[in-house]
């Protein structure tokens, strides 16, 4: 992402964000990351209460802007995509494949005298020289040798399915889990009270014995 | 021997059907009871039935023996050798003929099935009906493969027509020694899962009371796991040395087939303890071992019936529809049996935080359950696009370093934020007093990091590879630093308790508590192995024609070419160069690398001239020579910190028999309590 396209993104975004840091009226990125200290309010803005000060409130407030910073400082470096010829045909060379069938990288092919990986390379330069962007050098390899020059698939139509698929599995399964677990955590809760009154040592010491004898040695 | 090889397997099988009916039928009569007019009694049914699978174990070495015989003997009437060996193979790569092609394979595969049920056959005495269960399951998964090798791929066909003189020997790639190690060791992996498999199956069905059942298989999975470790790294190592691109790991769909049933059965090794503990996810463990066994069978469709094109094409066939039909009733009898005895499987406790060590396991196993997922949808998406698009498309590394790459460090981030965590609960105060070191050494290691140079970004670019590898280093040392606290702390009380030396106190937390442990030892050889792969993203080459005395230069070293000749033997003819490597103007070693070509299949081979050493290992291929001038073409690569990757693998199997062996009894324990 170009930093312009960043700052595009930024200033849809920023104005949605609660607490976003503004200067004169556009939304900082810096500030946003590493607030000024304030020391006094201005306007309708109550002071917090001193209890507020290690709340649990509190305590998230700053724990998401010290994750929002990271993200920001990601992205930033994701954005910085300046490009020269021999990295963007080192970038190329890895996103295509060799067609002699030797199933490697073209900018891995060692095959001496291999009757494909060199006419691909020069291909590859001269797509770079003419000034065709990436998606036009990879789109008319794909259409010359097939979409399996492609190292990965593509972004786009049934592809992009490759790459949701993974994401949307993990996120799935992570939410499931959480919420699992915040209802088997409730659910323990419920059952430790009732069980604080009708618990009786003697059935948990021989639960417990019973566990201890069929297996377990420690472990973690 | 031929004929006796197939007479072998044919009583072998007749041998496993007999176990299998017999033991199925005396578990049956014990458990319901059994008819009246029936005069032999369950127990010595279930024991012939025993006796009939170490029986069959002695006729499939029968077989195994007539096949390496044949090779030994140079019997080209059996087709099989014909195909995969020749007179002037070496000793030991005849020997390993016997897994180079599809029927060999699967006879391997059913002799160290049967090796294990003869050593689970013989310690059946430690819960006889458990290991009968275990037994007969083994016998149906035995009698599987024994009817293939039986009727669809049998390795004693012979050859029709006129019987050449010389065989067509055996493929290049396969004549390499770690070769005659890796796929024993791999398939060692492979086949141990059908153990754990059949005690968790067999526990299901017989309703095991208490989790005795659980200890029996956490320790053939760790066994089967070691395996499957090293087979794994042994194919790295294999392809690092001799496929000549400078890599180790190239998300082949074979190799990634066999990592899906090491990362299942890794989740399983670390949820297991929850229900040693705490008798939870019962389910979840008993599925994560049925899963593990189903991805050995897929791993092993995929290498033999082709499904996806890959670099082990040498062993394909059509064997694949057989595998799916077995496939699909392991899973059928899976379902069945979890449904059936559902009210078995219910955990008697459950999660109560979300910051606990229960949910760093559940989180750890969602993790590596995902990585599953992540490798088994590259590998089957181009069949999947064929399917509904109706082209193929490649899958490769870009691919798998977008998704898998980001995952296996959120992995490598719980292995050191687990540990850290207390069971069921833990308070800020704690987190604090815990994480305060390993955030201190992730910074620090960021900081070098960038002081030194490895930097997200090269000029104004922003570079992924040089990204995770700052990641992974300064993950690598909050884990370590981490697992050094853990040791430092207990080794600690110890010696203040008992007045010892650090190391001494050390060794002897790490004798009271082999497991967890030996386990944290592991863990330091998985962050010594991810240091190592994050140095791949520095890797760099060049290539270049020498003619005599032209030097090339990569990284410290200067190579320069004092020769280039040929040479040949029975086996194969040879080209090769003589580099004379100098460091700082002084000549420090000599390296040859070589291209083969092999006179029987007449296919070309590189043997890679590798110089290793703990910062970067020197790399050099022998590219062949340009036709038009003649002389060789060499590629030579620095590969900083691929020797941390084996020298992990030695870490983690040193934490694996440490985890294996008993934990030393606290003494008053030992002299016997009433």
């Amino acid at each position: 992402m170009k930093p312009s396209r960043l700052f595009a993104f930024w200033m849809k975004v920023a104005p949605w964000i609660k607490g976003t840091p503004w200067i004169k009226g556009t939304p900082c990125p810096i500030l946003f990351a590493f607030p000024p200290r304030r020391t006094k309010r201005v306007g309708n803005h109550e002071p917090k209460p001193a209890s507020y000060l290690g709340s649990t409130s509190a305590r998230f407030s700053y724990w998401m802007k010290a994750v929002q910073a990271c993200a920001l400082a990601v992205a930033v470096c994701f954005s910085l995509g300046a490009t020269d010829a021999s990295s963007r045909f080192n970038d190329l060379g890895h996103r295509l494949m060799c067609t002699c069938g030797c199933a490697q990288m073209l900018g891995e092919c060692n095959h001496v005298g291999c009757p494909e990986s060199g006419r691909e390379r020069d291909e590859l330069s001269a797509g770079i020289a003419a000034g065709k962007s990436d998606k036009e050098i990879l789109a008319s390899f794909a259409a010359k040798y097939g979409a399996t020059v492609l190292a990965a698939p593509t972004t786009e139509g049934f592809n992009l399915v490759a790459w949701i698929a993974p994401f949307a599995v993990f996120g799935a399964a992570l939410l499931g889990a959480v919420l699992l677990v915040r209802r088997w955590a409730n659910v323990s809760v419920g059952k430790s009270q009732t069980a604080a009154q009708v618990s009786d040592p003697a059935t948990d010491a021989l639960k417990e014995k019973i566990r201890r004898e069929t297996g377990s040695d420690g472990g973690f | 021997m031929a004929a006796f090889g197939s007479f072998a397997l044919l009583i072998a099988l007749a041998l496993a059907a007999y176990n299998l009916l017999a033991g199925a039928l005396a578990l049956r009569w014990l458990a319901a009871g059994q008819p009246r007019w029936i005069q032999i009694s369950p127990e010595r049914l279930a024991d012939t039935a025993r006796r009939a699978g170490i029986a069959g174990f002695a006729a499939i070495t029968a077989a195994a023996f007539a096949l390496v015989w044949s090779v030994f003997a140079n019997d080209f009437s059996i087709t099989y050798i014909l195909e995969h060996s020749n007179r002037a193979l070496p000793a030991a790569y005849k020997f390993s003929a016997l897994w180079s092609g599809q029927e060999g394979s699967l006879l391997l595969w059913a002799w160290l099935l049967g090796a294990y049920g003869f050593v689970l056959r013989l310690t059946h005495k430690r819960d006889v009906k458990l290991y009968a269960y275990a037994g007969a399951i083994l016998a149906a998964i035995q009698v599987f493969f024994l009817a293939v090798l039986n009727f669809a791929a049998p390795p004693f066909a012979l050859f029709k027509g006129a019987i050449p003189d010389d065989g067509n020997g055996l493929n290049p790639l396969l004549q390499y020694p770690e070769m005659v190690i890796h796929p024993p060791m791999l398939y060692l992996g492979y086949v141990g899962f059908s153990v754990p498999f059949a005690f968790a199956l067999g526990a299901l069905m017989m309703r095991y009371p208490g989790e005795k059942w659980i200890k029996i298989t956490r320790i053939w999975t760790m066994v089967t796991w070691l395996f499957l470790t090293c087979g794994i790294f042994l194919g790295m190592h294999w392809a690092y040395a001799v496929l000549g691109w400078g890599g180790y790991w190239g998300w082949d769909p074979v190799e990634n087939a066999s990592f899906m049933p090491w990362l299942t059965g890794t989740a399983f090794l670390h949820s297991v303890m929850m229900q040693e503990k705490k008798g939870m996810m019962k389910s979840w463990n008993v599925w994560l071992i049925f899963s593990t066994f189903l991805l050995t069978l897929l791993g092993t469709l995929l290498t033999r019936a082709g499904l996806v094109s890959s670099v082990h094409a040498f062993a394909q066939s059509s064997i694949g529809a057989w595998f799916v039909v077995f496939m699909g009733m392991v899973l059928a009898v899976c379902i069945f049996t979890t449904i059936l005895q559902r009210s078995h499987l219910k955990s008697e406790h459950q999660v109560e935080s979300l910051v606990s060590r229960e949910s760093s396991f559940l989180f750890n196993n969602l993790v590596l359950l995902t990585a599953c997922f992540v490798i088994l949808w590259g590998t089957l998406f181009p069949i999947l696009s064929e399917y509904v698009e109706g082209s193929k498309v490649t899958v490769g590394a870009p691919f798998y370093n977008a998704v898998a790459v980001p995952i296996g460090l959120f992995l490598l981030f719980l292995t050191g934020v687990g540990p850290l965590l207390p069971w069921r609960a833990t308070s800020l105060k704690s987190i604090r007093r815990n994480f305060v070191l390993p955030v201190i050494a992730l910074w620090v290691v960021v900081i070098v990091c960038l002081a030194v140079g490895v930097r997200p970004w090269k000029g104004s670019v922003f570079d992924q590879g040089n990204f995770y590898a700052l990641v992974a280093f300064a993950l690598a040392a909050a884990v370590l630093t981490a697992i050094l606290s853990e040791f430092v702390r207990g080794a600690a009380v110890i010696a203040k308790q008992s007045g010892r030396n650090l190391l001494a106190a050390t060794w002897l937390l790490t004798r009271r508590n082999t497991r967890r442990y030996g386990g944290y030892i592991i863990h330091i050889g998985v962050v010594i192995i991810v240091v190592g792969l994050a140095g791949s993203a520095f890797n760099r080459s060049v290539e270049n024609e020498m003619a005599l005395h032209d030097k090339i230069s990569i990284g410290p070293y200067t190579l320069e070419q004092i020769g280039a000749t040929q040479d040949s033997n029975l086996n194969f003819n040879s080209e090769y160069a003589l580099l004379d490597v100098y460091k700082g103007g002084k000549k420090q070693f000599q390296m040859a690398p070589e291209k083969r070509v092999y006179l029987a299949s007449e296919q070309p081979q590189t043997m890679v001239a590798i110089h290793s050493t703990p910062s970067w290992d020197l790399y050099v291929v022998y590219e062949g020579t340009n036709p038009d001038t003649g002389q060789p073409i060499i590629k030579a690569f620095l590969n900083p910190l691929v020797g941390w990757i084996w020298a992990g693998l030695v870490v983690l199997v040193f934490g694996t028999l440490v985890a294996l062996v008993p934990s030393q009894k606290p003494a008053a324990q030992k002299g016997g309590q009433p």
